[in-house]
């Protein structure tokens, strides 16, 4: 054997440690908010429970709501979908984007699990997600009566959360 | 005054490490025995106070002392006594020094069990380990001091410790876990000792197997507790997630398990040294890389610790010490020279490596899917998430071919094996295999390929270990035969045992998983797979630090003997205002009944979820067996009379006074 080859395992590992520094000083949870103040990007897609039902960002105007992006490959989003499922119980509207998943796991769940969703989209490709700058699931968009995109909340939201955080700003928009 | 005793300990506990760390290291390189003398004191004193320091937190747990920020931030007076202890490794700074106490308690068991060891070779490993003592206590004396104060103004009450944590296996977790993770310590110190002494030989070996066997043991330990724990208490019934901090603690047990194998062939054939001191290397560098990623925040986990980039910056550089300088003295002091003992293809030898190589593969992809978004965050900006998809596509089949190989492995000779005696072992084998793999996927009722597959695995694996077994004792009665076996032997068994029942149990319990998600008023019932499940309404209860509402769910067989009562719980820890699901579960070998309570609805009527696990148990009974395996291995008695006679031989001394 070599003497050289024995530095590769170095090598790798000094390369990795490159990584993990620039990792220090980026925060998993900051997203970029470009599209905070801005509206929903247009998509045409279909619902999940039904295919032939083509929904359109007109369809999110009129209250404001929580666009909830979720799949069933997500841990995170089971551990959310109660207190989703709590929060539609009390009348808060949710939509939800069902993020590169498969249509037919995504019904199963919903009919397992119960479906807080008003309006549930469809996006197996991701291209919606891809617009609204989704990085993994679950996200959180609060959307104003315009359709207007006003706050975003990255990982799952439990009560907590919630109580202290969301539904303040929830509340404000309502009272628009 | 206690908490201010505790962190002087702790002080003085660093004041000993970097004594243990320096001059027992200068003194084995000049050969001078006073200073590789101070060693053992140094090790002995270090623990000592650590000890203390350990003992100071705990006592300021569990006398309710909230002026002491740590424990105002984690206890709170009404909390049970076993839970404030258990606060004391609760969170960051507090399991900071359960680690470093395990550090100093590894190092006292070396310095007293490993006299026989030449001097200078113990000298360098306690060194080596105080090198490591140094950084973590400097870390949690810089930037985690557990003993700092709330003054003047103490909190009368604490904020509790996170109801997530206030449950029996997280008391046991977490210590079992870091006595896995500290453990390679020891066989990373006997590698960097025995390449900084220039001498990788067998003896080196046979002293790092029974310390990596036992700390793989306990790493074995706390994962399965941790996969445990998950099932019964996020309430949803799953036991492994891929989350990074799960594969931090998975990747230190595959690179262990690969550095068993190999030593194995090191001590026995004198092979694969360069290898074996790399993956020593690896083992003890994942367990840290793991610590890095809990501690620092770079990844979002479900049980990241409240995160700061100084602390990330401090754990990266010590990282970087002690990673980048075992692999530069790896680079240059590795052994080049090409080994002169051959050994054929079909040899264990070769399949011992092939082990090795899959078991590598195995951990490198999952530091990829670990590592990758925050790869490519640094590199593009871009944000994801890697999730099990990935994970379980190529993880699974690097573990089938694993266990393929490994019935083949168990069946072969050191150097070389005849083909046709081979076949003549397999063929049975193989044809058995494959009838038994078919009547287990006939036996359920849908059929699955994973199933047949991995019943086919399993059977390989396990008759595989049978015709060894019989091969061993043909030529002895079959009691005798038996008592003539090692216990490394036995542990060998039962740990190849262990992965074929737990392979068993993840397919079984994935494939033919039932289960329901429903509304259930008081009176209702549910038929499930050949079960009724009566939900009977639940009644108020009161715990020490929350109130729960306790369901009573009725479990009968379809012609009606009854089988169990269930009592799932969803609490309110009362501090924290946090809801907890408590599952109530009736474990079974062949099956678990498991019940969770989601949501209240209206009028008593609540969501419930009901699972039908078979075989679920089988995932942990199998990991429990592999660790069960790895202690057993551990007390052979071989590694005790070897290394006496081996040193001294190694010394030139006589075998006087060696016992049998």
């Amino acid at each position: 054997m070599k003497r050289i080859l024995l530095l590769l395992p170095l090598a790798i590992f000094l390369a990795v440690a490159v990584f993990l520094y620039r990792g220090l000083f980026l925060n998993p949870a900051e997203l970029p908010s470009a599209l905070i103040g801005k509206p929903v990007p247009a998509f045409s897609l279909p619902a999940v429970d039904d295919p032939q039902r083509i929904l359109s960002a007109a369809d999110l105007q009129g209250r404001p709501a929580l666009l909830n992006v979720w799949a069933t490959w997500c841990v995170a989003c089971k551990a959310e979908h109660p207190v989703l499922n709590k929060l539609a119980g009390q009348g808060i509207l949710i939509h939800g984007i069902n993020y590169k998943d498969d249509n037919a796991a995504a019904r199963k769940w919903l009919e397992q699990f119960h479906n807080p969703y008003q309006l549930d989209i469809r996006d197996e490709q991701g291209s919606l997600g891809l617009d609204l700058g989704v990085y993994g699931a679950p996200e959180t968009f609060f959307i104003d009566k315009q359709g207007i995109i006003r706050h975003k909340y990255v990982g799952a939201i439990d009560e907590r959360v919630w109580r202290e955080q969301l539904a303040p700003l929830y509340q404000e928009l309502v009272n628009e | 005054m206690i908490p201010e005793l505790g962190h002087l300990a702790m002080i003085l506990a660093l004041c000993m490490a970097i004594i243990q760390g320096t001059l027992p290291l200068i003194g084995a390189w000049r050969g001078d025995r006073l200073w590789m003398g101070l060693a053992q004191p140094a090790a002995w004193g270090q623990f000592a106070f650590l000890l203390f320091a350990f003992a100071c937190l705990a006592q300021a747990f569990l006398a309710d002392d909230f002026s002491v920020t740590y424990v105002a931030a984690n206890s709170n007076s009404a909390l049970p006594w076993y839970y404030k202890l258990s606060a004391v490794w609760g969170s960051h700074e507090g399991s900071l020094l359960l680690w470093a106490l395990i550090l100093g308690g590894w190092t006292f068991a070396v310095s007293v069990l490993s006299r026989q060891l030449p001097e200078d070779m113990l000298a360098r490993v306690l060194g080596v380990m105080g090198l490591i003592s140094i950084g973590f206590l400097a870390f949690l004396i810089v930037t985690s001091n557990p003993f700092e104060r709330l003054l003047p103004q103490a909190p009368a009450d604490g904020r509790d410790l996170n109801p997530l944590l206030q449950d029996f296996g997280l008391v046991v977790h977490p210590p079992m876990l870091y006595m896995g993770y500290v453990g390679f310590s020891v066989a990373f110190a006997f590698a960097i000792a025995a390449l900084l002494g220039g001498r990788l030989d067998a003896a080196w070996a046979r002293w790092s197997r029974p310390w990596t066997l036992v700390a793989w043991t306990f790493l074995g330990i706390g994962i399965v507790l941790g996969s445990w724990w998950a099932y019964y208490e996020l309430g949803w019934g799953g036991w492994w997630f891929w989350d990074p901090v799960e594969n931090a603690s998975l990747m230190p047990w595959l690179v262990g398990t690969a550095l068993l194998h190999s030593l194995a062939v090191t001590e026995k054939r004198g092979l694969f040294k360069s290898w074996t001191v790399l993956l020593a290397i690896a083992a003890f560098s994942l367990s840290l890389l793991g610590t890095f990623l809990v501690r620092s925040g770079v990844l979002t986990s479900v049980h990241a610790f409240a995160t700061d980039p100084e602390r990330g910056v401090f754990i990266l550089a010590f990282l970087l010490l002690v990673v980048g300088g075992s692999l530069t003295l790896f680079a240059l002091r590795a052994p080049v020279v090409k080994s002169r003992i051959g050994f054929a293809l079909r040899s264990r030898e070769s399949l011992l490596l092939v082990n090795n190589l899959i078991l590598v593969v195995a951990t490198a992809t999952i530091l990829l899917g670990t590592l990758y978004p925050l790869l490519l965050d640094a590199l593009s900006g871009t944000k994801l998430s890697v999730g099990p998809p990935y994970f379980n596509t190529l993880f699974l089949p690097l573990m089938a071919l694993l266990m393929f190989t490994l019935a083949v492995g168990v069946l072969l000779r050191w150097k070389d094996t005849p083909l046709q005696w081979l076949l003549g072992m397999l063929i049975p084998v193989l044809l058995a295999s494959v009838a038994l793999g078919m009547l287990a996927s006939l036996w359920f009722d849908d059929f699955y390929w994973s199933v047949l597959a991995v019943s086919l695995l399993a059977a390989w694996v396990i008759l595989a270990g049978l015709r060894d077994l019989l091969g061993k004792i043909r030529h002895k009665s079959v009691l005798q035969g038996l008592r003539s076996l090692t216990p490394s032997y036995w542990g060998m068994q039962l740990a190849h045992a262990g992965v074929a029942i737990c392979a068993l149990g993840i397919v079984l319990s994935t494939q033919q998983n039932v289960e329901r998600d429903l509304r259930m008023a008081p009176g209702d019932v549910l038929e499930l797979s050949g079960y009724r499940f009566g939900f009977e309404g639940t009644t108020h209860a009161e715990g020490p630090n929350y109130v729960s509402d306790k369901a009573s769910i009725r479990v009968s067989k379809e012609e009606g003997s009854e089988v169990a009562v269930l009592h799932p719980e969803k609490r309110l820890y009362l501090v924290q205002r946090m809801p907890m699901t408590e599952a109530g579960i009736d474990a079974g070998l062949t099956r678990d009944l498991y019940v969770a309570l989601g949501e209240p609805l209206e009028n008593g009527a609540w969501a419930v979820r009901v699972h039908i696990k078979p075989f679920v148990r089988w995932i942990w009974l199998g990991g429990l067996l592999m660790a069960c395996g790895g202690a057993l291995a551990a007390s052979d008695q071989r590694y005790r009379v070897k290394v006496k006679t081996g040193v001294r031989a190694a010394l030139g001394m006589s075998n006087r006074g060696v016992q049998a």
